[in-house]
């Protein structure tokens, strides 16, 4: 397993609030990876940094074959290397139909003329029709996003992140607010993506992250307090003490 | 499930309305003008009917940049100024050649070129108390050239000025503040004596055509009626054809959450960059056919105030389609004349008579205040509404 | 003599009130010198007169100079004297008894030039040793608007027994400005020039300009004197040709229009010299027929161009100082650079405190606007008309309560009252509804603002009204001839120190502020805390758009109050929020600063132009946005972003 993904000595505070310390993570290719941690963990601003959208302090974020350093890319260049992003709360264009939003998120050339010449072609309607498949949505694809339930909201964003094709997916609680079926479907449309590509999955619900059967981060005020599997990670004292003895112990 | 392509009329059932429409009445005012002997729409109607249509194409690029694309630009009527300053340029330039080699002409000795340049730099300068010609009135004399002008100018500011913006993510009403600012430097700098372009005399006599000095004004009125509609006609194809395309989808969901877009991988500041500068250019267009129909065009016309008035126009027709920024537009500008024109019967109270001259902007003012709060999408979304009931 | 007859007028200062002698009796001694003065025989009297130690002395010797004494022919006795047609209205030079008397009998004496300048320097002497203060003022004034070199000496002689301090100094100070000018002694000049570096005065420097006073001249070799410069004249060469022509060192240029006349003038047979009319359409063309007619004698010769700059080549432009001395000159040059040096740095600390009162007024302008932008992200584009609605408040108190002290106490409040009013009634009626859509809520209180400028137009007129401010208020803090600063503005600075001050305050200390700062920051959490959003909103709302009210009060008493002031105002208090920093006050006072100074600051560097200055001041701005998008004082943290 060849690393994708490697971040080494990242810091970031925010007015001297360090979000996070000195963090470093290994992703393979393909790989399936669970970050949890406590609220304040600094599991946000680590994917605002691999996405772009945050400049770290220091240290480096090398991505791909090449190693490309990430540090100083803007948001659209990273995705375009890809990296694909999907937000804690569903942001998809709600004024806009399925079909739209997941054409839009398609591989094709991004340049605002290329994309004015655009013309739809078959092999784009057809992967277009096996993503709407994969996430459900199939008879939905004429309907505004606006109308679609919450789940399958989360659904069209995880599509559109498919249709981007990216070698690394980061997946910010794809959860939150299913009902037990749909989160089921979710694990398995997770599942199947991480056998081609990296994926990461931030989450906080630990049933869901337990049935992704996958290796775990765990994040502890901005830096990686323990890594392995569930069952390893859920066993290490100091994580026991800083995440679950806090949840027992409440406030 | 498999899409049948549908062709682009199919998908944009208004824009054949639209072409009906406007085709219909362009034709009904080309007969019953006083050109054609009719007479039953006066010259002047005939203008000004023209110059709504001019306004109506400014209205759907400040549609296309605001209602798709979110950009509330306070600065679309500057771009449509210099349209018309770049064109107007032209206009006096050469009519005012005309009249002065006639004049020089019953001399008893050809006059030399200097003797004509420095007549004519009196003719348009006298009045700002100069008659050197300022360096940007080196091309005034080649219609080619300020034609070149009328789209250029518009779009090199607009993308130098866009790109500043977009590029250090000034978003929203910041943006918005911003493009006023613009708009505000660039009347300020036109209404100074040295600004090169009269200050505030503006330029005039637009309406006399060089090389039409034999037509009457109906004829010219026509023509320019007849250009400003084809220009309407074509800029709405334009605009139709790109808020179609794939390029729509983007600038939609840039208006709707210009965040995901870029983690989709787009560069959203090339995309607004793109929508600012095009639009910019066929308000500079519409300006150039706007104003010699007006005749004259000074530095009031340029103020922030203007560029208000054109997203009111576009709020009231209903933005994010492109019929509702022509309705605005026709409407409020059609009405607004006739009120101030005192077309509008006064109402007497008994106490105090309501004179329209005066009270027409405050009726205007609140009137887009409840549209704003209780039509949000204007009268297009009300039109819109009506479609889908029956 | 003069100095002879000073001594003597010090010593009649004296005697005077011990001895006073009758006046005419001293004159009938010198009746013929008195009747026909000539400035030989005049030392005699004049001696005479200052030691008479009569009062009325220096009262003579005036109406002496003016020719109002006249003669009685018969009596030969001497009188005061003012012709009304054919009679005379007498005063007696003692007594000051009035008659009157047929002027047939009477001859009137008329001293010639140099005699009253005799007289005038005497004169001189008895008013700056005057024992009434304000008559010796108002003969120092007198000699610093129009010093000549005879009113030295008096005014040297005269401080001795000067007593008042004051008037001692202004005593000193106009001898060092006449010795300067007109002293004999070059050594002694530059002396006196050197020691005026330190004063920035305007009187300083119109006398260190009247030194340095000079004509240009032109010349075929250098000439003698003190020359000040050497003209370059082919920076302009049509000004220094005419310089040449007048003084006639070359012949006339013939200008394009004459050349043109003279060819129309001698058409013959459709040829000009033998050029055909119609080719006549070029200058060479011109010039050629030209040349051929003035070959032929029938016009004065073409001077070309060519001609104009060896004329200007062979011959010396030069500026020669008025005055011959070249080290009082050079003096006179180093002290006055001296001078300009620190006429440049008061004007620097002028143009500052300009920059602070222009800031103040932008600070009272945007603050409210910092307030509903910063704390509510709210876009009030009637914030203009807030500050509009504030100043026609104060107008129309002032309709009613003249006393303008008072009414002015009375607008400041009721401008807040009503103003806030406005904006409560906003809030509540319009922009609650619009929390979410800040674009509209934009255009909707656009819609506002044109309807209440228009209603206010409506109301008012289109006429400017004035707010007139009270008297004391008028006038302005003088610091120096260079540096001085209205009340009105100073009162603008006080207002708007107090109102960052107050608003500090209350964002800072009370229940007030920290409610609207829990709502702004989370209206959620707020909300739950107890915190009413909505009441909170109306509040800060009112507050904000209250300001704008009293700002329009200040702002109405230094600028005209027109439906139209509010919209002057909008655009540069949101550049001076945005610059600042959305959300802080002090960000609003760093951007008030900053755009305040920068505007003075290009307007003094293009003085003619405040059009350009606001012009390049919102470039200014708008590159400024490029490289602080959030403004000088930048909301920090994860809060700043989206």
């Amino acid at each position: 397993m060849t690393s994708l993904l490697e971040m080494s000595g990242i810091s970031k505070s925010f007015d001297g609030f360090k979000a996070i310390d000195n963090l470093s993570l290994q992703i393979g290719e393909p790989e399936l990876r669970a970050v949890i941690g406590p609220n304040g963990a600094g599991k946000t601003t680590f994917m605002d940094i691999i996405t772009g959208k945050t400049k770290p302090d220091e240290g480096s974020i090398r991505f791909g074959e090449l190693s490309r350093s990430l540090v100083g890319m803007s948001e659209s260049q990273i995705a375009m290397l890809g990296i694909g992003r999907k937000f804690q709360k569903p942001t998809v264009f709600e004024a806009q139909n399925v079909r739209e939003n997941l054409a839009m998120a398609l591989k094709n050339p991004r340049g605002p003329f290329a994309v004015l010449f655009y013309r739809k072609s078959r092999e784009g309607a057809a992967r277009l029709e096996t993503i709407a498949e994969d996430i459900n949505l199939t008879e939905h694809l004429a309907r505004p996003a606006g109308e679609l339930s919450h789940g399958q909201k989360q659904w069209l964003e995880i599509g559109m992140l498919l249709a981007q094709d990216p070698r690394l997916l980061l997946v910010d609680e794809p959860a939150a607010g299913m009902t037990a079926h749909e989160r089921e479907h979710t694990t398995d449309i997770l599942k199947r993506a991480a056998k081609t590509r990296a994926v990461i999955v931030v989450e906080h619900d630990m049933e869901f992250v337990r049935r992704l059967e996958c290796r775990v981060t765990v994040l502890h005020e901005g830096t990686v307090l323990a890594e392995g599997s569930l069952d390893h990670v859920t066993k290490d004292p100091t994580v026991i003490d800083v995440y679950l003895g806090r949840s027992d112990a409440g406030h | 499930m498999t899409q049948t392509r549908r062709s682009f009329v199919q998908r944009n059932p208004s824009v054949l309305w639209f072409m009906a429409a406007i085709g219909l009445f362009t034709a009904l005012v080309a007969v019953m003008s006083e050109a054609t002997g009719a007479g039953l729409i006066s010259t002047s109607f005939v203008k000004t009917l023209g110059k709504t249509l001019c306004l109506c194409l400014v209205a759907i690029a400040m549609d296309v940049v605001w209602g798709y694309c979110g950009i509330l630009s306070l600065g679309h009527f500057a771009f449509f100024g210099i349209g018309g300053y770049a064109i107007g340029m032209w206009l006096m330039y050469a009519r005012t050649e005309m009249i002065v080699t006639e004049s020089l002409a019953n001399q008893t000795i050809p006059a030399t070129p200097q003797e004509i340049s420095d007549a004519i730099g009196n003719q348009i300068f006298g009045v700002v108390g100069s008659s050197e010609f300022p360096a940007i009135w080196t091309f005034a004399d080649s219609l080619a050239m300020q034609l070149a002008f009328v789209v250029l100018v518009p779009g090199l500011l607009a993308l130098v000025f866009g790109w500043l913006a977009f590029r250090s993510r000034v978003t929203g009403v910041y943006l918005s503040i911003l493009t006023q600012a613009m708009t505000l430097a660039l009347s300020l700098y036109l209404f100074q004596n040295d600004s090169g372009l009269r200050g505030n005399n503006g330029l005039s006599g637009l309406q006399n055509i060089p090389g039409f000095q034999d037509s009457g004004q109906d004829i010219i009125s026509l023509v320019f009626f007849l250009a400003s509609s084809a220009a309407l006609g074509l800029g709405y194809l334009l605009f139709a054809w790109i808020t179609d395309s794939k390029m729509g989808n983007i600038i939609r969901a840039i208006r709707d959450d210009e965040a995901r877009v870029r983690f989709l991988g787009y560069h959203v500041e090339s995309y607004k960059l793109f929508v600012f500068t095009i639009t910019a250019v066929i308000a500079g267009l519409a300006g150039a056919l706007y104003y010699p129909q007006a005749g004259i065009i000074n530095p009031a016309e340029i103020a922030p105030i203007a560029s208000i008035y054109l997203a009111v126009w576009v709020a009231i027709g209903g933005r994010g389609r492109l019929y509702g920024a022509v309705i605005g537009a026709a409407l409020v500008s059609l009405l607004s004349s006739w009120f101030t024109g005192g077309g509008a019967p006064n109402i007497n109270l008994g106490f105090y008579t309501i004179q329209w001259v005066d009270w027409w902007l405050v009726l205007l003012g609140f009137t887009f205040v409840l549209v704003t709060l209780f039509a949000p999408q204007g009268i297009g979304g009300l039109f819109d509404k009506l479609v889908r009931k029956s | 003599m003069i100095r002879a007859l000073l001594c003597l007028v010090w010593l009649s200062v004296f005697v005077s009130a011990a001895a006073a002698q009758d006046l005419q009796h001293i004159l009938q001694t010198h009746a013929d010198e008195v009747a026909k003065p000539s400035r030989g025989s005049v030392g005699d009297v004049v001696e005479d007169l200052a030691t008479s130690g009569s009062p009325r002395a220096a009262l003579f010797l005036e109406q002496w100079a003016e020719k109002n004494v006249w003669r009685d022919d018969a009596s030969g006795r001497f009188f005061f004297a003012s012709e009304d047609g054919e009679t005379l209205a007498l005063t007696d030079i003692d007594s000051g008894a009035e008659t009157t008397a047929p002027a047939d009998g009477f001859t009137q004496i008329k001293p010639n030039g140099g005699v009253r300048r005799v007289i005038s320097t005497v004169l001189v002497q008895f008013q700056l040793s005057d024992p009434d203060a304000e008559r010796r003022k108002a003969a120092l004034e007198s000699i610093a608007r129009r010093g000549n070199a005879t009113q030295l000496e008096p005014l040297i002689a005269s401080l001795d027994t000067e007593t008042d301090p004051d008037i001692r100094a202004r005593k000193e100070q106009l001898i060092t400005f006449l010795t300067a000018r007109f002293g004999d002694d070059p050594e002694k000049r530059v002396a006196a020039i050197k020691s005026l570096s330190s004063d920035t005065s305007v009187e300083v420097r119109a006398a260190l300009s009247q030194i340095l006073a000079s004509s240009t001249g032109v010349a075929p070799t250098r000439p003698e004197g003190n020359i000040a410069r050497i003209i370059d004249p082919t920076n302009t060469p049509d000004a220094a040709y005419a310089e040449l022509v007048e003084a006639g060192l070359a012949p006339p240029a013939v200008t394009a229009s004459e050349l043109r006349a003279e060819l129309e003038a001698n058409i013959v047979e459709g040829r000009v010299g033998g050029v055909p009319v119609a080719q006549l359409d070029t200058k060479a063309a011109r010039q050629k027929a030209y040349s051929a007619l003035a070959e032929a004698g029938i016009v004065p010769p073409l001077v070309t161009e060519d001609d104009k700059l060896e004329a200007l080549s062979s011959h010396v432009f030069y500026e020669v100082y008025d005055e011959g001395n070249p080290a009082i000159t050079d003096a006179a040059r180093e002290t006055l650079d001296a001078v300009e040096t620190r006429v440049g740095w008061a004007q620097s600390v002028d143009l500052t405190l300009d920059g602070l009162s222009l800031a103040s007024i932008y600070f009272l302008a945007a603050i409210g606007l910092a307030i509903t932008f910063g704390q509510m992200g709210v876009i009030n584009m009637a914030h203009g008309e807030f500050i509009m609605m504030g100043a026609y408040t104060g107008y129309v108190v002032q309709l009613i309560v003249p006393d303008y002290t008072l009414s002015l106490v009375m607008a400041l409040p009721l401008a807040f009252a009503i103003t806030f009013g406005a904006g409560v009634a906003m809030e509540r009626l319009v922009i609650r509804h619009l929390y979410h859509r800040p674009l509209e809520t934009l255009l909707a209180t656009f819609g506002i603002s044109i309807a209440l400028q228009q209603i206010a137009k409506n109301i008012f007129g289109t006429q400017a009204r004035p707010l007139t401010s009270p008297d004391w208020l008028g006038g302005a803090l003088v610091i120096s001839d260079v540096i001085q600063i209205s009340y009105i503005r100073i009162a603008i600075f006080v207002l708007a120190m107090i109102f960052l001050c107050l608003l500090l305050y209350i964002l800072k200390r009370t229940r007030l502020g920290l409610e609207v700062r829990a709502v702004t920051q989370n209206p959620g959490m707020a909300a739950s805390m107890g915190i009413n959003p909505d009441r909170i909103n109306m509040m800060t709302f009112g507050l904000g758009s209250g300001i704008a009210g009293v700002a329009g009060v200040g702002i109405g008493l230094y600028a005209q109050v027109t439906s139209e002031m509010g919209a002057n105002y909008i655009v540069q208090s949101f550049m001076t929020v945005v610059v600042g920093g959305v959300g802080s006050v002090f960000g609003t006072l760093a951007g008030a600063g900053l755009i305040g100074f920068l505007q003075k600051g290009i307007e003094w560097l293009n003085p003619s132009n405040t059009l350009a200055a606001q012009t390049y001041m919102i470039l200014f701005i708008i590159l400024f946005i490029q490289f602080r998008p959030k403004g000088i004082v930048a909301p920090k943290g994860r809060a700043a972003g989206d």
